[in-house]
């Protein structure tokens, strides 16, 4: 590994803003990797109910070597955790590379175009523009929601504040955030045929990459990318097809009937319910699914979420096989080419 | 009423036919009125505009009318107020996910889109956030002062 090599990839140190490479939007790995036509990973950290930071890294850590980069969500179904800015804020110190979830039901757009600020300053190279789930699912129903903007609103305030340089006013930024812009989709929720309109819709709101809905059933999603190829819409935006690690018949019946949107084929419930070892069972249809979105047109990457089984996601990337020889990003790669250049310097230095 | 509303997204190309008539003839009738009478006939032609599409619409009178871009659905019933919908969380029968027994505004619009012919692509176009100073006001006096 030369001296510049660990550099470009790593930055001088753990943490550092990477040098934007020519057509990039941020300086952030997670678009470096798509960009190169890399197939990624991504995964979602759970943020905690508790202000130890240690908390975070150590959920983190899990996905050391295994995702491109890290989704931390923003009080995830309408229930107050940790925010994903401070999440966001902890994982970029040491060299993380996490999409921060921003959703409109909390903030208005003063505070959201400042989050926005923010975050870009604390070197969170991503963001996923999400409408939000209603406060009535969660456990603060009583709460006002904002709903100022929307998913597709969000999208274009962030566009102006990158690549306009002011603010939705017009009041000028000085240093624009550089940000890669995502959102979600879900296309196996009703009006199914619309979908593909509603994606093409985000792409020209400004959506660079879209994280989908959990996929349990892959002919809907093969449907959905063949729309989404002939409309032209993956050469301008990457999709990551969701997938989720179920533990049980059961998780899979409650996911149907808590989380509306959530399409699972009686199939895989069948499957899960014969299982000697529903569990496993789970996991071999996570990677199974991986590998079979993998193969279809147009799809650039996963996003893992393995809600209370995060341990697993090392394994099941691993089992899939979906990267290849690649290994994304761990720590301890980045201590180790911090370490080569430093003795690299030192070397120099005595000579 | 949510049954009148059903009603007019079913029929919404005859909607999309009476409106194109309709809205240049009230819109030059209220440029004159406003002409003539200025600010002084404000509140009633606003309680009009309100009574004829809360009862079609079920309008809420965000002031940033759109029906005609959103396949005569309005996206105000919308609990999450979102304008470029639906949002990922429609239930398999098509039932919004806040409100389970009301049918999701945009399943709705694109439903209500898919029978227009301007409205088919103008659904297409996005929609930015609502100007929150207009709740309240009237679209059609905002169109005939061109505000």
């Amino acid at each position: 590994m030369s001296e510049e090599f660990a550099f470009d990839d790593f930055g001088a140190n753990p943490g550092d803003p990477l040098p934007m490479r020519e057509g990039h939007v941020s300086h952030g790995r997670f678009e470096r990797v798509l960009r190169a036509g890399h197939f990624a990973v991504t995964t979602e950290i759970a943020p905690p109910d508790s202000s130890d930071p240690d908390e975070v890294l150590r959920r983190a850590r899990m996905f050391d070597g295994h995702v491109d980069a890290i989704n931390a969500t923003d009080g995830s179904g309408a229930n107050c955790h940790m925010s994903s800015l401070a999440v966001c804020a902890l994982l970029t110190r040491i060299g993380y590379s996490p999409i921060i979830q921003m959703s409109c039901r909390d903030r208005n757009r003063i505070a959201i175009q400042g989050d926005a600020l923010g975050s870009a300053a604390l070197g969170v190279c991503s963001v996923l523009c999400l409408s939000g789930d209603d406060v009535s699912v969660g456990d603060h129903p009583e709460a006002k929601p904002v709903f100022d903007l929307d998913s597709v609103s969000l999208l274009q305030t962030i566009r102006t504040l990158r690549d306009d340089s002011r603010f939705l006013s017009g009041r000028p930024i000085d240093d624009a955030p550089r940000l890669f812009l995502g959102t979600s989709i879900n296309p196996f929720a009703p009006p199914i045929g619309n979908r593909v309109d509603q994606l093409a819709k985000k792409v020209a709101a400004g959506a660079e990459f879209v994280q989908s809905q959990y996929c349990f059933d892959v002919d809907m999603a093969r449907e959905f990318m063949a729309r989404a190829v002939d409309m032209g819409l993956t050469e301008r935006c990457y999709v990551l097809m969701g997938v989720g690690v179920l533990a049980s018949a059961k998780t899979a019946m409650w996911l149907r009937s808590a989380i509306p949107g959530v399409h699972i084929p009686d199939a895989i419930v069948r499957r899960l319910e014969q299982a000697e070892k529903p569990r496993e069972e789970g996991r071999a249809i996570a990677v199974e699914l991986m590998q079979q979105l993998a193969e279809i047109e147009g799809v650039s990457g996963i996003h893992l979420m393995a809600y209370k089984q995060e341990q697993f996601v090392g394994e099941i990337v691993t089992r899939s096989g979906v990267l290849g020889a690649r290994k994304p990003w761990a720590l301890s790669s980045a201590d180790n080419a911090l370490h080569a250049s430093l003795e690299h310097q030192f070397q120099a230095a005595k000579r | 009423m949510y049954n009148v509303r059903l009603w007019s997204v079913r029929h919404s190309r005859g909607m999309e036919r009476l409106y194109s008539v309709i809205n240049p003839a009230i819109i030059s009738l209220l440029r004159v009125v406003t002409k003539v009478f200025g600010t002084k006939l404000d509140r009633p032609i606003t309680r009009l505009e309100a009574a004829g599409k809360g009862l079609f619409f079920d309008c809420k009178m965000c002031g940033n009318c759109v029906l005609s871009s959103t396949g005569m659905s309005c996206p105000m019933n919308c609990p999450k107020s979102i304008r470029n919908g639906p949002c990922g969380g429609v239930r398999d029968n098509g039932m919004c996910e806040v409100k389970p027994e009301m049918r999701c505004v945009w399943v709705a619009a694109w439903d209500g889109a898919s029978r227009m012919r301007e409205g088919n692509s103008a659904i297409r176009e996005l929609q930015f956030a609502v100007d929150q100073r207009r709740q309240g006001n009237s679209s059609w006096l905002r169109l005939a002062r061109d505000e």
